[in-house]
């Protein structure tokens, strides 16, 4: 066939003379890496107008419609359905990741880092590492508080690990989906310039919470002082991130109703970290030095009791 | 003869045969099979005629052959290519069972139970192997699911190893050679696994794939290394 190479697909790589031709004319640019760049460059130049459309997201809100359609337009029943889930390179996860864990003031990280490419990938498997990372420090922390007594034998406590399991994968998801139905009630009330998908808000909450991974690491260490001052500044961290995100989409609501809101976010977020604390990790001694004398073996010694562990 | 198409139909197929016509005077017999890649051998014979020993020898030796890519890992396909999970189910059950001795009598908080070893491995293999199919790997479902049972073997070994320095003593030196040992396997394991299936991921994914490896192999590592019997 002498004409075949009509017939072959031709690479439109014009687009690059085109702009060239006309620099300043307005594109939809689909792959994300140029857009991350270029943002944090701008936010340097306009710091007031840029900050206003980050957190409004007016300036990409056409494109991010035109993405979302292009992305998801196979059914639901399909393997490629799913596959649009989890359209993230390394780099991107990588990026997401130092977003939530060096929020900058003023950034919204859904429109900074999502940019209507919500993943499943991150969610899933901080979750995943978060689980066990509290499950497996845990369980070295209480060996080694309670390494030098002698009624102690160590166990690995390995249930810990499927309640550890419920309780991050519950807040990771169920808390999301309560959220996202109170705004789309009060979306419905009042008109909010800014409203998030179900999969991006499941995207906040997970990759805010991979701060608590290293926390959980450094939570072996067995000083009361030093696990609560770290407590603190995740959940600053985190709860930033989470604020940040929250607030551009209730402030238009009823004062009190955007602040009870992001209350409640804060509030959950820190019972979560508590909780943890408090059920994974046992209490270090606060009085090493005193011999301790076991109660059973000296019943009724004279009338002092000595209290030994608080379970 | 498997020019019985001709050169009507038969000419964009198999460019090579376009030339070739067939008169109509000569009857056309024979075979009309096209061969396609290896000759299966079930299309010659069932394995009902032949001794059972055969069979099971033939299976048992591709297992055999399949750990031996693993103690040794190179790239080949020969893991990829014929899957069975035959291996991974043996390898499953024994670390499964090794991992007992401990919890049988003492109260809850032990070590993991039967079950609980089983659903880790098992189920961990599956969300491993969604993850990748997910993230755009060409590997199909099982020969995933073959490779990560398989790789699971040197952490059989080191629970063997476990078992053995445990019934020498609990002691600081046996705990010390006990972390050398599952670290070492769970290194090997790590790597073997990701040997055999980085290639069929998308280049700029590879640490997303890798990634879920190595917590589930480490997951393991821990059940074995914090193994106590009583």
């Amino acid at each position: 066939m002498a004409t075949a190479d009509d017939l072959k697909f031709q690479e439109f790589d014009d687009a690059a003379n085109l702009l060239a031709a006309n620099p300043d004319a307005t594109t939809i640019s689909i792959d994300e890496p140029v857009e991350v760049p270029k943002n944090q460059h701008s936010h340097l130049q306009e710091p007031g107008r840029e900050e206003d459309d980050e957190l409004l997201g007016t300036d990409d809100s056409d494109k991010t419609e035109l993405l979302a359609g292009q992305k998801k337009s196979a059914p639901f029943w399909t393997f490629e359905y799913y596959q649009t889930f989890f359209d993230v390179d390394t780099y991107q996860v990588l990026d997401r990741i130092k977003g939530s864990v060096f929020p900058v003031p003023g950034k919204n990280f859904v429109r900074l880092y999502i940019r209507s490419n919500p993943d499943l990938y991150g969610p899933f498997w901080i979750c995943a590492t978060l689980v066990f990372t509290i499950a497996v420090s845990g369980n070295l922390s209480n060996f080694f508080i309670h390494l030098g007594k002698p009624t102690y034998h160590y166990v690995p406590e390995f249930r810990k690990v499927s309640i550890a399991a419920t309780t991050i994968y519950a807040y990771a998801w169920l808390v999301p989906l309560a959220l996202w139905g109170f705004l789309m009630w009060r979306n419905s009330k009042v008109m909010n310039i800014v409203s998030y998908s179900f999969l991006e808000i499941v995207c906040v909450y997970g990759y805010s919470l991979f701060v608590y991974i290293p926390t959980a690491i450094l939570w072996i260490i067995p000083q009361k002082v030093v696990r609560w001052v770290l407590m603190v500044f995740s959940l600053c961290l985190s709860g930033s991130v989470l604020v940040m995100t929250f607030w551009p989409a209730v402030r238009d609501d009823n004062r009190r109703v955007a602040v009870a809101t992001v209350a409640t976010i804060l509030l959950l977020h820190a019972l979560l970290a508590v909780g943890c604390l408090a059920y994974f990790f046992d209490a270090p001694e606060l009085d090493i030095s005193a011999p301790i004398i076991p109660a059973p073996i000296i019943p009724a010694h004279n009338g002092t009791t000595v209290i030994t562990k608080s379970h | 003869m498997a020019a019985a198409e001709g050169s009507g139909a038969g000419g964009t197929l198999f460019p090579g045969l376009a030339d070739v016509s067939i008169s109509q005077d000569i009857p056309v017999e024979g075979e009309i099979t096209v061969p396609v890649g290896s000759h299966s051998p079930d299309e010659d014979f069932s394995t009902l005629d032949e001794p059972v020993k055969d069979t099971i020898m033939r299976d048992l030796k591709a297992v055999g052959k399949k750990f031996v890519h693993v103690m040794y890992p190179r790239k080949s396909s020969a893991l990829l290519r014929d899957w069975d999970l035959w291996g991974p189910l043996v390898l499953c059950v024994s670390l499964a069972l090794m991992l007992q001795g401990g919890s049988a009598d003492s109260k809850d908080d032990g070590g993991p139970q039967f079950a609980e070893v089983f659903v880790i491995i098992w189920f961990g293999a599956v969300v491993i192997t969604l993850n990748s199919k997910l993230l755009g790997g060409t590997i199909s479902f099982f020969q995933s699911l073959c490779v990560l049972g398989y790789c699971v073997m040197p952490l059989t070994v080191a629970m063997l190893v476990c078992r053995l320095v445990l019934l020498a003593g609990a002691g600081t030196v046996s705990f010390i050679i006990r972390l050398i040992v599952v670290g070492a396997m769970f290194a090997w394991s790590t790597l073997a696994s990701t040997a055999f299936l980085a290639d069929s991921q998308p280049p700029n994914r590879k640490a997303l794939v890798v990634y879920p490896i190595f917590l589930f192999y480490f997951v393991i590592s821990w059940m074995i290394l914090t193994f106590t019997p009583q």
